[in-house]
C-alpha cells in the first residue's frame, strides 16, 4: 500500500457548457480512480433510477449546479478532489456560458493544468475558443483537449483528427506550449482511466496518465528569488528576547542561508541568518514554501516589502500596462480609483487609460472602448500611488498578478496581468 | 539534478499556513473555532507554526452545546494548556437559558443548529471580525464553493450572490463596520490528507477517534454512542460494542462506527478500503439530505445556507 504521504499535487480546472459531458467526466475520474464511496454511489444509483435512467448517470456526483441554476443562485466555481497512489488533484470545476468568463479566470489562477472538453458530434465551438484563450492568457502551462462522445460518432478517427486540426490552426496563436489531444468517452469510460478498446488507432496515452504523469516541477518559478513579507514574527518573550523574522510564502527563486539580500524598497541589504518552516531549520527555500528567514543585521522590514537578490532585481515603476478581466456589474472606466491588491501589498491606482477590449472569440482588438464590463477582457494602462515591484505575469504569476477593489463597497473588481 | 517540487502534503501546509498569517495581517480581532475535532486541532497547530516561536496571536473559541464527549473537553484543556493560548467557551445552554434559542424536543432533539446563534452572539460580543474554521471543501456538495475568505454580512449570513471571486492568492479580506469573515485554512485538505497529516506529524488526538468499547445504541442505520440526556425510542435499547468515531461533534448526532483501528495506521488503512464518507455518519448531514430530497418545498438555498453557516 502506499503511504500517500509523497506523492505530489495537481491543481487542474475544466471548463464547458451544461451538455458537453464536464461533470460526466469528473464523475468519470472519480468512480474509475475508486474515489467514490459506497454511501455516495448508492445515491447515485438510486437517483438515476428515478430519473428513469437505464445506466448511472454520473454527473449527478457533482451535479450541484444544475439545482442552484434552477433555483437562481449565482454560478460559482466549484472544487472537487481526489487522488491517486501519484498524485493529488484539485479541480477547478468552472460553467462555461458566455457571461462566467469571471468564473473560468477565477478556476484558471490557480491551475496548473487546464482540461479542454469538446463534443465530437459539434466539433470546436465558441466556447471552446474562449476556454482556450482564457487559459492561455491566465499562463496555464499545460492543455489537454479531451473530444469527447466518441462513442456518439462511431469512434471515427476522421472526425477526431479534423477536429485537432482545427484546434492546432487555432491555438497557433495562443501562448500554450504544451498541448495534449485525447479521443474520450466519458461515458463509457474510453481513454479516461482506461485504455480505450474501440479506438485501436489512437496511439497516444489515456486522459489520467497524462494527469498523473504531466511535468509540473517545472511550472513555479525557482530563479528569480523573491520573498514578499507576509507577517513579522516577534515573540517578545524572555526566551527570544530580540528575535524577529520574517514570514511569508517564497514566490520566486531558491534562498539559502547566507545569502546576500535586498531589501525593497529601503534599498538597504543584508544577509540570510536562517530559513525556517516553523520549528524546522531549512537549508533552502523555494516557492510555494511558506517560511520565515531571519537576517543578520537589524533592518527596518515590514509587511509589503519584499526581499530579491541584488543582481535581479523586479521591475519598478508606478505606470504600469495590465490585462484586466472584469468582474462586476459596474464597469471600469478611464479615470476610476480602485485599491489595488498586488503580493502582500495594498495601495491605490488610477485608470488612465484603456487600451484595446478583446473580443474573446476571435481574439481581434477593440479600440476606442470607453468602459470595460462585467466579462470583458482588456487592456488598460494605470497609475499606482507609490511604485510597485513586479515581473511580467508571463514570467511569474505571482509578481505579475494583482487585483482591483471597489473601495465604496470592498467587491473584488477585477483580476489584472501586468504585461 | 535536484527537484525543487513540494509533496503534496507540504504543499497544503503551506498553504493553510499562509492563509493563517494573512488572517493575522489583514484582521484586528481574529478567533480561531475549537470543537475539538480533528480538523481544528490541525488549524490550530498549523496556527502555532504559522507563529513559530510566537504564541498564536489570538484566541481560540470553543462553542459548547453541553452535549461533549467528555475526552473532546479533557483533550481541549490539555491542547489549549500546551499551546499557550487563550480559550474562550460559549455554551448553547445559556443562549437557552438567555432565551436566544428554543430547545429541540423529543428523541432526535439536537443542539447542533442552535451553535448558530450563540456563535454569532459571541462574534457580537468580543467584536470579532474574522473566525478561523477547520471546514474542508471535501466534506459535502454544498461546501464545494467555499472561500478561503468567506464574507458574512452584518447580520452573519452567507450571501451567495455577494461571494467575491478569489484569484491566486490575492485574498481581499476588506469589510465595512459590523461585518466580518469566516477563514477556512484546511479548504483544499480532504481527510485522507489529514489523517496522513496526523501520522507524519504524529499529532495527539482525542482518544474516541480511535476504536473502544462503548455503550451504543443502533438508529437508522447508525450507530451512537448513549449518555444520560438522550430518549430512546421504545424499541432502542443499548449495547456494547467497539466503535470509533470519524468525526466529532455534539453527541446527539455523531455517528459511531464498528471498527478494531487502535492507531492511525489503521485508520488510513481503513480510510483506504472505506465504503463510507466521513459524514455519511453524521445525523445532521442525514437530515439535510432528506431536507434537499424536497427542496422545492423546504427550498434547497436555505439547506444551503444553513449548511455552510453551521
Amino acid at each position: 500500500m502506499p503511504t500517500r504521504q509523497d506523492i505530489e499535487l495537481l491543481r487542474f480546472t475544466t471548463c464547458g457548457s451544461v451538455d458537453d459531458g464536464k461533470s460526466t467526466l469528473i464523475g468519470r475520474l472519480l468512480l474509475d480512480t475508486r474515489n467514490i464511496f459506497e454511501d455516495q454511489l448508492q445515491a447515485l444509483k438510486a437517483s438515476s433510477e428515478r430519473r428513469g435512467l437505464s445506466e448511472m448517470d454520473l454527473s449527478l456526483l457533482t451535479d450541484g449546479l444544475k439545482a442552484e441554476r434552477e433555483q437562481g443562485i449565482t454560478i460559482d466555481v466549484a472544487y472537487r478532489y481526489f487522488s491517486t497512489p501519484k498524485r493529488k488533484f484539485i479541480i477547478s470545476d468552472a460553467p462555461g456560458h458566455l457571461q462566467y468568463t469571471r468564473n473560468m479566470v477565477t478556476g484558471a489562477s490557480t491551475a496548473n493544468l487546464a482540461l479542454i472538453l469538446i463534443d465530437a458530434r459539434k466539433g470546436m465551438v465558441e466556447q471552446t475558443r474562449r476556454h482556450a484563450f482564457i487559459a492561455s492568457l491566465l499562463g496555464i502551462p499545460h492543455m489537454v483537449v479531451c473530444i469527447n462522445k466518441m462513442d456518439l460518432v462511431d469512434w471515427d478517427q476522421t472526425v477526431y483528427e479534423n477536429i485537432v486540426e482545427e484546434f492546432r490552426m487555432f491555438s497557433s496563436r495562443l501562448d500554450t506550449q504544451d498541448i495534449q489531444f485525447i479521443p474520450i468517452s466519458a461515458k463509457f469510460g474510453d481513454n479516461v482511466v482506461d485504455r480505450s478498446k474501440n479506438m485501436n488507432w489512437y496511439e497516444g496515452s489515456t486522459l489520467m496518465f497524462n494527469l498523473e504523469n504531466v511535468h509540473i516541477s517545472g511550472d513555479q518559478n525557482h530563479i528569480d528569488c523573491r520573498f514578499p513579507v507576509q507577517y513579522v514574527i516577534r515573540p517578545q518573550d524572555d526566551q527570544f528576547h530580540d528575535y524577529r523574522a520574517y514570514s511569508g510564502r517564497i514566490i520566486g527563486g531558491v534562498f539559502r542561508p547566507g545569502d546576500k539580500v535586498m531589501v525593497l524598497p529601503s534599498g538597504f541589504t543584508s544577509k540570510i541568518s536562517k530559513i525556517n518552516v516553523a520549528d524546522r531549520e531549512v537549508s533552502e527555500g523555494f516557492s510555494p514554501m511558506s517560511v520565515s528567514i531571519q537576517l543578520e543585521d537589524d533592518v527596518d522590514i515590514s509587511r509589503g516589502d519584499m526581499l530579491v537578490r541584488e543582481n535581479n532585481l523586479p521591475q519598478t515603476g508606478q505606470e504600469i500596462d495590465v490585462m484586466i478581466c472584469w468582474m462586476n456589474e459596474k464597469p471600469l472606466m478611464e479615470g476610476k480609483r480602485y485599491v489595488l491588491r498586488h503580493t502582500t501589498r495594498e495601495l491605490r491606482c488610477m485608470i488612465k487609460e484603456i487600451r484595446y477590449k478583446i473580443d474573446i472569440t476571435t481574439l481581434r482588438r477593440l479600440e476606442n472602448e470607453k468602459q470595460l464590463g462585467m466579462n470583458d477582457i482588456g487592456r488598460i494602462h494605470l497609475r499606482t500611488t507609490l511604485p510597485l515591484y513586479y515581473d511580467s505575469y508571463r514570467r511569474n504569476r505571482n509578481t505579475g498578478s494583482l487585483i482591483l477593489v471597489d473601495e465604496a463597497t470592498n467587491e473584488t473588481v477585477g483580476a489584472g496581468m501586468i504585461l | 539534478m535536484f527537484s525543487y517540487n513540494l509533496n503534496h502534503l507540504n504543499e497544503l501546509e503551506a498553504e493553510s499556513i499562509f492563509v493563517i498569517r494573512e488572517v493575522a495581517a489583514q484582521f484586528e480581532r481574529p478567533v480561531l473555532l475549537f470543537s475539538g475535532g480533528k480538523d481544528s486541532i490541525i488549524t490550530s497547530y498549523l496556527a502555532q507554526k504559522a507563529f513559530y516561536p510566537a504564541k498564536i496571536p489570538f484566541a481560540l473559541m470553543h462553542i459548547d452545546t453541553g452535549h461533549n464527549f467528555e475526552e473532546t473537553i479533557a483533550f481541549r484543556d490539555q491542547w489549549v494548556d500546551k499551546l499557550k493560548v487563550k480559550l474562550i467557551v460559549r455554551s448553547v445552554q445559556s443562549s437557552i437559558d438567555k432565551g436566544r434559542v428554543v430547545e429541540e424536543k423529543g428523541p432526535m432533539a439536537s443542539r447542533n443548529s442552535l451553535q448558530t446563534i450563540t456563535l454569532l452572539d459571541a462574534i457580537e460580543e468580543f467584536r470579532f471580525d474574522a473566525a478561523i474554521g477547520g471546514a474542508r471543501r471535501d466534506e459535502e456538495k454544498a461546501r464545494a464553493k467555499e472561500r478561503f475568505f468567506s464574507h458574512r454580512d452584518e447580520f452573519g449570513q452567507w450571501e451567495p450572490k455577494n461571494q467575491r471571486p478569489e484569484l491566486w492568492t490575492l485574498f481581499n479580506g476588506r469589510k465595512n463596520h459590523g461585518e466580518h469573515f469566516r477563514i477556512f485554512p484546511l479548504s483544499n485538505w480532504t481527510e485522507l490528507d489529514i489523517w496522513n497529516y496526523i501520522q507524519r506529524e504524529n499529532l495527539d488526538l482525542p482518544s474516541i477517534y480511535f476504536a473502544h468499547k462503548r455503550k451504543v445504541f443502533r438508529r437508522q442505520n447508525s450507530i451512537y454512542a448513549f449518555a444520560d440526556f438522550m430518549q430512546l425510542l421504545p424499541e432502542e435499547k443499548t449495547e456494547e460494542l467497539t466503535v470509533r468515531f470519524r468525526t466529532i461533534g455534539d453527541m446527539t448526532c455523531t455517528g459511531a462506527m464498528e471498527s478494531q483501528a487502535h492507531d492511525i495506521k489503521s485508520i488510513i488503512a481503513e480510510l483506504l478500503t472505506s465504503r463510507l464518507t466521513e459524514r455519511g455518519t453524521r445525523i445532521d448531514d442525514q437530515r439535510s439530505e432528506s431536507a434537499m430530497e424536497d427542496r422545492k418545498k423546504q427550498g434547497y438555498f436555505l439547506a444551503l445556507v444553513n449548511s455552510l453557516i453551521s
